[in-house]
This record gives C-alpha cells, sequence and structure tokens, in this order.
C-alpha cells in the first residue's frame, strides 16, 4: 500500500510538471499571444480553397470525361463555367496579394512557413 | 494496487478538468503558454489512464479477486485470453477502456494537428477534455473499476456466450468506432467556437472519421459473426436494441463521409455536416448509454446500473451545447452556392444522405419507442422485426440503387441524353440478372429479387468504373494494364477505394438477401438413426457424447451430413453447461460451402433424457458473402485510409501560402 501511495503521489507530481512545463520553459516570454491567423490570411485561406476546390473540379471533370463517365454535352457545359471560376478564384488571389503588397509593404518579406 | 488505479483514475480527472478550463480560458483569451499548458494535460491524461488500465489488467490476469470488478467478472477457471478480454466485458472495465481510447485519441489528434490546425487546436483541447471529465468523473465517482472487497475463493465467472474469440475483437473495435467519432465533433465543435469554419476541421478529421466508421463497420460484422455462430439462434442480426446502438452512429457516420465530398467540391451543406457529426457522435453517446446502463432488454445488455441518468444527463448537454453552437454561427455555415440540378452527383448524394438519416431514425425511434410506451403507459412494447425490416428495405433498397447511380453522374447537372448513355449497359445487366433469378424461382421473394437486380447493377457500375478509369490511364501513357490500374489508385484513393467499400455493401445485400429472404427452417426429434432432409440435404443423428472441457460440461450430438448421395463428413451440435457461471449455452454445428457460400445451420435446441434431441436445422444461401464483405469492406478502407503524397503536398502548399507551419 505505501510503495502504491507513493507511486501515485510521484504520478501527481509528475502531471503538475508536465502541465506547468510550458510556464517552467519561458517564466518571462516576449510575447504570451496566441499565432493566429488575421482576418486577412483567413480570407486568403478560402480563396485558396475556392481556388484549390476549382481547379480539383476541373481536373476531375477532364478525367471523367476521358473515362466517358462524362458525355461530351455535359463536359461541353461545364468546363467553361469551371475555367471561369477557377480564373475568378486565382484573380480574386491576385488582387488579394496586390492588396497587401500596396498596403502592408512591412509584411512582403515575411517568410512562408515563419510560424513557430 | 488499486490505490494505485485509483490514484491515477483520479490524477487523470484533475488533468482533465485542468485541460477544461485552462484551455477553455486560453483560447478565450489567446493565452499560447495557457494552451499549450492545457494540451500537455490532456496528453498526460492518456498515460495516466494507461496506467490506471495497466493495475487493472494485471488484477485480471493474477486472479486478484480482492477487487471486486475482477471478482464479478472472472474465475479462476476462465482461459487467459477470455479473462484478459474481461476488461472491457463488465460497465467499469469498459468505461475506463473508453476513456484509454478517448484520451489517446485525444493525445494523437492534439500532436498531429498541433501545428498545422493551432487555431482549431486550442478549441479541440477543452472539447476534449469536456468530454473525458464526463468518463473519468464516471470511473472515479460512479463505477470505479477499483473498488475492493475481501477476496472470495473464486469469482463469478464470465456470461458463457462472451467465452468467445469474437468477444477479443468485437468490443473494443466497436469502442474505437464510438470514440473515433469524438475527434470529428470536437474539431466540429472547435471550429464552431472559434469561428474557423474553413476546410481544415474537414481535412484534419477526415481519415480519423474514416477510421473510427471502419472500426464501427468491422466491429458490428464481428458481432454479427459472434451471433450467428454463439448465441444459437440461427441469425445474425436481430435488431437488437444494442445491436442497433452501434447501427445508427454508423449509418449516421456514413451520410457524413458522403456529405462531407459535396462540402469539398461545392462548399455546400456546412451546417448538415455539422449536425451530422454532431448526431454521430450523440448517437455513439447513446449507443453507449444503452449497452451500459441496462435500460433495455438486450442479449448485449450485461449489466444493471446507476450510470443511466448521468448519460442521459450529458448527452443532453452535449446535444443542447452543439445545436445552441451550431445556432450561433449559422450566418458564417451557410453556402453562398445552391444545388443547380435535381440530376447531379450533389443531389445523389443529398438523396443518400436522406434516406441514411430516414433509416438511422427509424431504427431509433424503434429502440426508443418501448422505453418510451414504458415511461408513458407503464409497459413496454417493443417494435418487433417485421417493423425494422419494413424500413430496411423501403430505405435500403433506394440507397443500395442510389450507390451504383450517384457516383457516375456528373457534378452540378447532368443531361438525360447522358444518363441514357451511362447507364445503359449497367441497366442490361441488371435486367438481364434479373429475368434470369425470376426464371431460376428467386420470385419468391420480391424484395429479394429487387436486392439482387439492383446489386447488379451497382455491381456492374463499379466494374465499369475500373475498366474505364484504367483504359483512360493507359491512354495517359502508362506502360502496362496492372500499372494503369496501380496508378489509377494511387491518383485517386478515395474514390476508388470508395468503390471496393461500395462493392463490399454490394456483397452484403446479396448475402442478407440470400440468407434471410431465401432461407429453409426445418424442426424435428429425433432419435439416433433417424434422419431429417432438408434443402438438398440429409442429416442423420448417430450420436450423443459428453466431454469435460477446462470451465464446462458439453453435450454434443453427431449428424452425418449427405447431399445428393454424397456423404460430406459429420456435424456436431450441442450445449455447453458452465459449471461456475450455472449457465447453459447452445454450441451450434455450421457446414459451409465455400463454392457457393451457403451454410448449413444446425441447433440442437432441446437434449431428452432418452438421449432425443429436438433438432432445427437452417440452410442458409449465400451467407458466406456477409462475412466476405467485410474483408472487401476492410480493404476498401484501407486503400482509402492510406496516406495520399499528392493531396499532402497541396495542403502542405496551401497552408504554406497563410504562413502556416509547411508541416501537418
Amino acid at each position: 500500500m505505501t510503495i502504491a501511495l507513493l507511486l501515485a503521489v510521484a504520478l501527481a507530481v509528475a502531471c503538475v510538471v508536465v502541465v506547468a512545463f510550458p510556464f517552467l520553459m519561458e517564466p518571462e516570454p516576449e510575447t504570451d499571444a496566441l499565432d493566429e491567423l488575421d482576418e486577412d490570411e483567413r480570407h486568403r485561406l478560402e480563396l485558396l480553397e475556392a481556388r484549390d476546390r476549382a481547379l480539383g473540379a476541373l481536373k476531375e471533370l477532364e478525367f471523367d470525361h476521358r473515362t466517358g463517365t462524362i458525355s461530351d454535352d455535359d463536359y461541353r457545359e461545364q468546363i467553361g463555367q469551371l475555367r471561369r471560376e477557377a480564373a475568378a478564384a486565382l484573380q480574386a488571389l491576385r488582387r488579394g496579394d496586390n492588396e497587401s503588397r500596396t498596403e502592408a509593404p512591412d509584411r512582403e518579406g515575411r517568410p512562408i512557413g515563419g510560424r513557430t | 494496487m488499486p490505490e494505485l488505479g485509483r490514484a491515477a483514475l483520479v490524477v487523470t480527472l484533475g488533468l482533465v478538468v485542468y485541460a477544461l478550463v485552462a484551455g477553455g480560458a486560453a483560447a478565450h483569451l489567446g493565452r499560447r503558454r495557457l494552451a499549450q499548458s492545457a494540451q500537455n494535460a490532456l496528453i498526460a491524461a492518456f498515460f495516466t489512464t494507461a496506467i490506471a488500465s495497466v493495475v487493472l489488467l494485471a488484477a485480471l490476469v493474477r486472479h486478484d479477486f480482492s477487487f471486486a470488478y475482477v471478482a464479478r467478472t472472472t474465475s479462476e477457471a476462465l482461459p487467459t485470453a477470455y479473462t484478459i478480454s474481461a476488461f472491457w466485458g463488465g460497465q467499469e472495465g469498459s468505461l475506463l477502456l473508453w476513456l484509454l481510447v478517448l484520451t489517446g485519441f485525444g493525445a494523437a489528434a492534439v500532436r498531429l494537428n498541433r501545428t498545422w490546425a493551432r487555431d482549431l487546436i486550442v478549441w479541440v483541447v477543452p472539447v476534449f477534455a469536456a468530454v473525458a471529465t464526463f468518463f473519468s468523473f464516471l470511473v472515479v465517482a460512479v463505477a470505479s473499476p477499483f473498488a475492493t472487497q475481501v477476496a472470495p475463493p473464486d469469482g463469478a465467472g464470465m456470461t458463457p456466450s462472451l467465452q468467445n474469440p469474437y468477444m477479443l475483437a468485437h468490443p473494443p473495435l466497436l469502442y474505437l468506432g464510438y470514440v473515433g467519432l469524438t475527434v470529428p465533433f470536437a474539431f466540429a465543435l472547435a471550429a464552431l467556437l472559434s469561428g474557423r469554419l474553413d476546410e481544415r476541421w474537414l481535412i484534419a478529421t477526415r481519415r480519423w472519421t474514416l477510421l473510427a466508421w471502419t472500426a464501427l463497420g468491422i466491429g458490428q460484422l464481428l458481432g454479427a459473426h459472434w451471433a450467428y455462430v454463439e448465441v444459437g439462434w440461427g441469425g445474425y442480426y436481430a435488431w437488437d436494441p444494442v445491436e442497433n446502438a452501434a447501427l445508427m452512429p454508423w449509418l449516421a457516420a456514413t451520410a457524413f463521409l458522403h456529405s462531407v465530398m459535396i462540402q469539398e467540391k461545392r462548399g455546400m451543406l456546412k451546417i448538415w455536416n455539422v449536425l451530422l457529426v454532431i448526431l454521430a457522435f450523440s448517437l455513439s453517446l447513446f449507443g453507449t448509454f444503452l449497452t451500459r446502463s441496462g435500460v433495455v432488454n438486450s442479449i448485449h445488455a450485461f449489466t444493471q446500473s446507476s450510470i443511466g441518468p448521468w448519460f442521459l444527463a450529458f448527452i443532453g448537454l452535449t446535444v443542447a451545447v452543439s445545436l445552441g453552437l451550431v445556432f450561433w454561427r449559422l450566418s458564417q455555415l451557410r453556402s453562398p452556392t445552391r444545388l443547380e440540378s435535381p440530376i447531379s452527383r450533389e443531389a445523389a448524394f443529398l438523396f443518400n444522405n436522406l434516406l441514411l438519416l430516414a433509416l438511422c431514425l427509424a431504427i431509433l425511434w424503434g429502440v426508443v419507442y418501448p422505453m418510451l410506451s414504458e415511461a408513458i403507459r407503464g409497459e413496454a412494447v417493443v417494435l418487433g422485426r417485421s417493423y425494422y425490416d419494413f424500413f430496411l428495405r423501403a430505405f435500403g433498397l433506394p440507397l443500395l440503387l442510389l450507390m451504383g447511380i450517384g457516383p457516375l453522374i456528373a457534378w452540378r447537372s447532368a443531361s438525360f441524353r447522358s444518363l441514357a448513355t451511362t447507364f445503359r449497359w449497367p441497366t442490361l445487366v441488371a435486367l438481364v440478372a434479373g429475368v434470369v433469378l425470376l426464371v431460376l424461382g428467386a420470385g419468391s421473394s420480391i424484395p429479394g429479387l429487387i436486392a439482387y437486380t439492383f446489386s447488379a447493377f451497382v455491381f456492374a457500375t463499379i466494374v465499369m468504373e475500373f475498366a474505364r478509369g484504367t483504359r483512360a490511364r493507359k491512354a495517359l501513357g502508362a506502360v502496362s494494364w496492372p500499372a494503369a490500374f496501380s496508378s489509377l489508385m494511387a491518383r485517386n484513393r478515395r474514390r476508388y477505394g470508395g468503390y471496393v467499400v461500395h462493392a463490399s455493401i454490394v456483397l452484403l445485400a446479396i448475402g442478407v438477401a440470400g440468407s434471410s429472404a431465401f432461407d429453409s427452417v426445418a424442426d424435428a426429434k429425433l432419435t439416433r438413426g433417424e434422419s431429417l432432409a432438408i434443402g438438398g440435404y440429409t442429416l442423420v443423428y448417430r450420436s450423443l457424447d459428453e466431454r469435460q472441457s477446462a470451465n464446462a460440461t458439453e453435450i454434443r450430438a453427431t449428424l452425418g451430413v449427405s447431399r445428393g448421395g454424397d456423404d460430406l463428413g459429420t456435424l456436431e451440435a450441442g450445449k455447453n453447461a458452465y459449471t461456475i457461471e450455472r449457465q447453459v449455452s447452445n454450441e451450434v454445428g455450421i457446414r459451409s460451402d465455400k463454392v457457393t457460400g451457403e451454410d448449413l445451420f444446425v441447433i440442437a435446441e432441446q437434449i431428452n433424457a432418452d438421449g432425443s434431441v429436438n433438432f432445427r436445422v437452417f440452410v442458409k444461401p449465400l451467407v458466406n458473402l456477409i462475412w466476405l464483405a467485410g474483408l472487401v469492406f476492410l480493404l476498401g478502407s484501407a486503400i482509402t485510409l492510406w496516406p495520399d503524397r499528392r493531396e499532402q503536398r497541396r495542403l502542405v502548399a496551401r497552408a504554406g501560402e497563410v504562413g502556416l507551419p509547411a508541416t501537418r
């Protein structure tokens, strides 16, 4: 019983250390704020999703047409619309890039994957 | 060392409460170190729960009957494998397993997505912690597996029907499925709480949902096979409330796996998807409640307990909070895209979703109706097999047909002319199959005939898709046909793995239709030397023997089996009398024909004092396709689950473009 209780106490102490670890490692950090996406970045993420969705749909349509799953008529009807959507998504992204370059030149040099 | 087990669980409770409170505060206030600390607490909770689990496992293996749980669920004579399976055989142990898997999944989901989806993870932690708080509270305060007593000389043993190899895998798989559905739930709620309703929560949870869904599917099939070979009533699925408890979340998750594709491809159904995830998780909690509360009469409800009200309160709270969050974020969840045509893939998927949900809700009503009728009228009215069979046919058959139609229609809209071209061959195959089967006498069951015809249609569409896809890959430069096929699978694992899963459902449908709509049954009381004829087989009752195994007295009747004059050997059917448990089980005799997939199934219903035996014999055509379906289902799921490097690269590139770390 004594050994079990000792083990239990050791377990509890170890857990307290694990939980307190971030505070022990950085007692006085430069910033304690969560590094989250800002509004612009979230909007850009949505545009990227829209772009990938449109490009993915184009790719799938091409393959389905090649396999014969999609008929020529359906293909012709859809391909134009999908291309327009993909182009619109790409344009919106480009526009966003230009705006952010104009409005916030200091962000230009931010490395991709720079968040840690 | 029950003290260590108890202490480990108390520490777990403390850790998850901390993860809930600190995690919630960190997410709300935007505090990085506090969020990291809460994540550490959730991960540490997995290790403390694992320590408690090791303590219980050690007590089981050592037959330490000073643990009340060990004494109640095992005995000295119980074989070691079943002694270990007692971990999840009783209520307290199974709740501990829930907690262990939950904290394990939570820790893994947090670690895997901590950088790529960090703004979601800060909210995922408190949601996971909230669920874990409930389960750790149960095992600490309501149903502790570490309650002690003065050790009796021997334990009470295990329910005989649980002493079966399937019980080593069936319950843990169901738990993996139930608990696995917590991951998409936690991410969905985190997306709602944080307002980050982009695709990342779907991407982060896709494989978790598939894993949980696969585990639930395989777990149910193993359970069906267990019922078939062990329970000894001649079937594999009885629409038992606890069986239904696992089927309902599986149906909801199936609907989600389909509708999530519409969100990914078309940006539609955001509200619907969140609701399906909430439904699937709530049903998984409800399933655990049904199994463990003893509220329903079931061959699987092995316990009567006091945890029911706690579960009901938690389910109610979960549903209320989740729906509240959905209403809160309703404007963000609205999709700008609309359904363009009722003849489109998204429309077919939507119909599929409605049918799956309708079937799920019909089953749910069948499960809760006895409880409601008992509460209101004082008498539990149980809805029988005919109720469930009706809805299975009404919703299941159109679902089967849609499985063939959906994947072959274009997204957005398709013309009638295109449909006529696409479905020309599958329809022809289905019609020929239907006519041939009608000529062969399958018209004795119209639902069975329809199921076979639809199955032929779906199977033809799957074969056609693989053939066309492989041909297209070959034309695009693959050096050989096998290379073209391999490239086809590698380039779109979800789509072609999905087709393999569809093929498994076709096999399942054929197996279920064959064994339920076209089976034969015969009852006879035979004395030695007498025979019985059924479905082309002749069975001669030859002898009755008694033998002793480690923990039971086994009585077996031996029958000689022949068909068309050919001797097919012998079959044994009988009963086991378990000494310690003081229970008797049916031990059925099964002869499987590996070519036709048919089973000859013998039950010795009553063994009389004069040596005569009352036999019940079934011939079940195609029943083995159901078990084969399980293997094909597993293969399809594995293909779909296999990591897709191409997609990984695309997602990493996308994340990099908004400055998120280029790793997941």
